[in-house]
This record gives structure tokens, C-alpha cells and sequence, in this order.
């Protein structure tokens, strides 16, 4: 199969601002073209935009507004994982010969309409992501005998890897007393066991193995990829302290990459709650059933930050559409040894575990230097 | 006919395929398996408790009604039990979203 690079990145800052998305969109793609000197707009064949925002034909908008005539330009959502949805299009594209060059851009403003879905009406007036969160936090609690306190060292740790994240929403130090004195929104759940909802954009550059020397001397392979997605409606997910969809795509992701567990030593998980991040760490294999706050909390007496090292979703900050992207970009980082103060010790191969609704739907990538 | 018109009414209604023998749920006017149309039926509402939580001082339970079809809806009196016995005692539409009220027996 043909190979595909990352050969480019912009990013914009998350923050709690009203800007309008075709700008939110324009940020991060002009600090793409800032960071890639010999990048021109001639050059891209195909400008995909990762959204979920009602506005329509927003990538040939960001196409008018940046300069670029593409052959390919158009829109993708899939709520919280439309980013790598999106760089698997683009993936796609080049590996089909289609194209060599493709601009990936993720925007989403703090009044994202992607935050509820409408369709799930077997949650009833439950509709918000808080409530599936707490179902999920209630069966894995009492499944594997983890406290609150326990849930709550993930949010400790990633709202503190994200101190070190220029980009991260802006925050005060937390301590585990404040996520445990949080509002509490449900019996389950606390406010600081959340991501919070952020105006934010992240744009990628995909290249085919033929031009990919034009804009990097160190790309970063996209060497593995599994999606599933078993259902839209949380309440068909047939176990509650698990993410099906995410164990498949994992699955087929080491599978394309003839890689393991073993290999990976940088990953961003889909913590949009802070249970979600040992329940991803057992999916995607890392850690036994139950046992993923242990590697959480080892990772906090060792002092790493391989897990989340941007501070995740809880850290960071959640743009819907940029956020799978904005993931991918720290991989890329961490192995171009490019992430500053979050640089993790001479990482080779990472992962990207980005998912939608009530983890209905996953992706994983695996990237290699 | 549709399931939200017939819950506006009170009625807690499913669609079922008689050629695969199940029910289709989100209910939906084709079967997901065969294609072919589905027929509407009540529901018995009787289910039991797979899950829950409480907001402020309310239960919300995820059911499972039927042995077959999972929904989240409130629980007014008693402190559920995963396993627990449950019945829809009550259903309608409120702001637009299904509403349904259980009952542990």
C-alpha cells in the first residue's frame, strides 16, 4: 500500500472566544502555511474541513479565503471524532492515487451544535453528554471497585500536563481536593471530571510518499488505522464499562501497522470524562480489564507523561471537529521531538484513540517517524 | 402513524419484524436486518434495571425493556438496584424529548 506522510501543522489557541468558524477555520491554516515554508496554495490538491458546525461548504469557503483552487473540497462530521475521520478521508485520497497533497482543517466554536444529538432519542430528555458519562463512570466504579478519587487523579494529571501546553484552555492549577469539591452534575460526575466545550482549530498536512520531501526533511508516517462504529444510539452499546468500538479499531490499527502495545511510546486518548481514560487504556489493550487506573496512577508516581501528554481533552479543552486533529498534531510533535516542555524521552511511535458518542464510534492511528 | 406522535399520547410503542422475529429499535418503518416493513405494537413496558445515576435528587435508570431495547428514563420513588424489576408507568414528550417515567416493582 502506498504511504502517507504528515508533513505540516497549524494550530490555534482553545479559548472560550466568539470568532466566526470560516476564521476559526483560517487561523490554524495560516499557521500551517507559517510553519511550512515551501508550502503554496498551488500545491494542495484537496482541502477537506472537519466541523460540526450547521454552516455549509465551508471547505470552499477556507479554499476562497486561503488562495487555493482544490480538486477535491468538502466537509466531514462524525461529532467528536470527525478530526481523524477526516485525516483517514485524506488518507484515503492519496493512497487511491487521487491526489498527492491534502489540507486538513478542524474548527469548532464553544456553541457547537455537535454537543448534543438529536437522533438519540432512546436517551430521552438524558440527551446531554453528562449523562452517558455518568453511566458509564457508575458501571465501571462498581465493576472494578474504583473510587471517585480515583477517577479524579486523571483529571489532576491532564489539567497539569496541560499547564505545560501553550494552546491548552487558559486555568488554574488543580488539585485533587478541587476536583473532588467540583460541582457535582450528577452523582457520578463532577465538573472538573469533564472536558469543557472551547472555540478552537487544528489543520494537517498530508503528503504521498512522491512529494512529501518538498515540505519536511522528518515525516511522520501514518503507519496503522482502524475505525468502527457499532451504532449511533448510546444505549445500544451492549456493555457500559468497555468501549467495543474502540477495542475493534484498535484491533485493526496494530493489525496495518504489524505493531503491538509494546511499540507505542507517546498516546492521546478521547478523555472527554475522566473515566474515559482508564476504560480506553483496557480497549485499546494497554491495560487489562480494570486495571487502567493503575497504569494511571503509575504514570503519576513515575512522573511521565506519555499518557496525554497535551493535557488530553480534559486539559486541553474540547473543539469537536479539531480535536482528533489537534491530537494527531501532538503525535507528530512528540516524535518530531518538537513538544517543548511535554516532549516525552526519544518516542518512536505513537497513537491517537479519538471517539463520538458514548464511544458509539472510534478511531486509532498509529504515526511513526 | 410514528413512535413520537404515539408517545405525545401516552403510548410507549415499538416496531417489530414479523420475518426476522424481532424488534427494530430506534423504531424505524423498515427492519435494519431484512428490510422489510415493521409492524407497530405497544410495549409491554416491562423491563428490568441495566444501569443508573441520579441529577439533583432524582433517579435516572438505563432499562432494558422487553429483554430487548435500552432507554434511559426517570425513577420518582424508591433507590434502584441494577437487576431491579422495573415498568414504564408513564410517557410522553417534554421540550421535545422523550419522556419516560419508571417504576421499580
Amino acid at each position: 500500500m502506498p504511504k502517507v506522510a504528515i508533513v505540516g501543522y497549524g494550530l490555534t489557541k482553545f479559548s472560550k472566544e466568539d470568532i466566526e468558524i470560516e476564521n476559526v477555520l483560517m487561523n490554524s491554516t495560516r499557521d500551517l502555511f507559517k510553519n511550512s515554508p515551501n508550502l503554496q496554495q498551488k500545491d494542495i490538491d484537496a482541502v477537506l474541513v472537519s466541523t460540526n458546525n450547521n454552516s455549509k461548504y465551508l471547505s470552499a469557503i477556507l479554499s476562497e479565503m486561503s488562495g487555493i483552487q482544490p480538486r477535491i473540497a468538502h466537509s466531514i462530521e462524525s461529532l467528536c471524532n470527525s478530526g481523524t475521520n477526516s485525516i483517514v478521508s485524506g488518507y484515503s485520497y492519496i493512497c487511491s492515487g487521487l491526489v498527492d497533497l491534502v489540507l486538513i482543517s478542524g474548527a469548532e466554536r464553544y456553541d457547537s451544535p455537535g454537543q448534543v444529538l438529536e437522533w438519540d432519542q432512546l436517551r430521552g430528555e438524558f440527551k446531554h453528554p453528562i449523562f452517558w458519562a455518568s453511566i458509564f463512570s457508575k458501571s465501571y466504579k462498581r465493576k472494578y471497585s474504583v473510587t471517585e478519587e480515583d477517577l479524579a487523579l486523571v483529571s489532576v494529571k491532564n489539567h497539569k500536563q496541560s499547564k505545560k501546553n501553550p494552546n491548552a484552555l487558559p486555568q488554574k492549577s488543580i488539585s485533587l481536593e478541587d476536583v473532588l469539591n467540583s460541582k457535582k452534575l450528577t452523582a457520578d460526575l463532577r465538573l472538573l471530571d469533564c472536558s469543557r466545550p472551547c472555540t478552537g482549530g487544528a489543520s494537517i498536512l498530508l503528503a504521498s510518499e512522491k512529494v512529501y520531501k518538498n515540505f519536511t526533511d522528518v515525516p511522520v508516517w501514518i503507519s496503522g488505522i482502524g475505525q468502527k462504529t457499532t451504532s449511533a444510539s448510546f444505549t445500544k452499546n451492549l456493555m457500559f464499562d468497555e468501549m467495543e468500538s474502540t477495542k475493534q479499531a484498535a484491533t485493526r490499527a496494530f493489525h496495518m501497522s504489524k505493531r503491538s502495545q509494546n511499540d507505542i511510546d507517546v498516546m492521546e486518548l478521547h478523555d472527554a470524562f475522566s473515566v474515559c481514560e482508564p476504560m480506553a487504556l483496557e480497549s485499546l489493550g494497554f491495560a487489562s480489564a480494570g486495571k487502567g487506573m493503575e497504569l494511571v496512577k503509575e504514570e503519576i508516581l513515575c512522573q511521565s507523561s506519555k499518557i496525554n501528554p497535551r493535557g488530553g481533552l480534559i486539559g486541553t479543552g474540547h473543539p469537536l471537529g479539531a480535536t482528533g486533529i489537534a491530537q494527531t498534531i501532538e503525535i507528530v510533535q512528540q516524535l518530531e521531538h518538537k513538544a517543548e516542555k511535554r516532549q516525552v524521552d526519544n518516542p518512536l511511535t505513537g497513537l491517537v484513540h479519538n471517539m463520538s458518542a458514548g464511544a458509539t464510534s472510534s478511531t486509532v492511528l498509529v504515526l511513526e517517524r | 402513524m410514528n413512535f413520537n406522535s404515539e408517545l405525545k399520547k401516552g403510548n410507549f410503542m415499538i416496531t417489530e419484524c414479523d420475518r426476522c422475529k424481532k424488534i427494530v429499535w430506534p423504531s424505524s418503518i423498515f427492519c435494519n436486518q431484512c428490510f422489510n416493513e415493521t409492524r407497530w405494537r405497544k410495549s409491554s413496558g416491562v423491563g428490568k434495571v441495566i444501569e443508573f445515576s441520579k441529577k439533583d435528587d432524582k433517579w435516572f435508570c438505563l432499562a432494558e425493556i422487553e429483554d430487548s431495547i435500552k432507554i434511559i428514563g426517570q425513577i420518582d420513588f424508591g433507590t434502584p438496584k441494577v437487576g431491579d424489576k422495573i415498568h414504564i408507568v408513564k410517557c410522553g414528550v417534554n421540550i421535545g424529548n422523550m419522556h419516560v417515567k419508571m417504576e421499580i416493582f
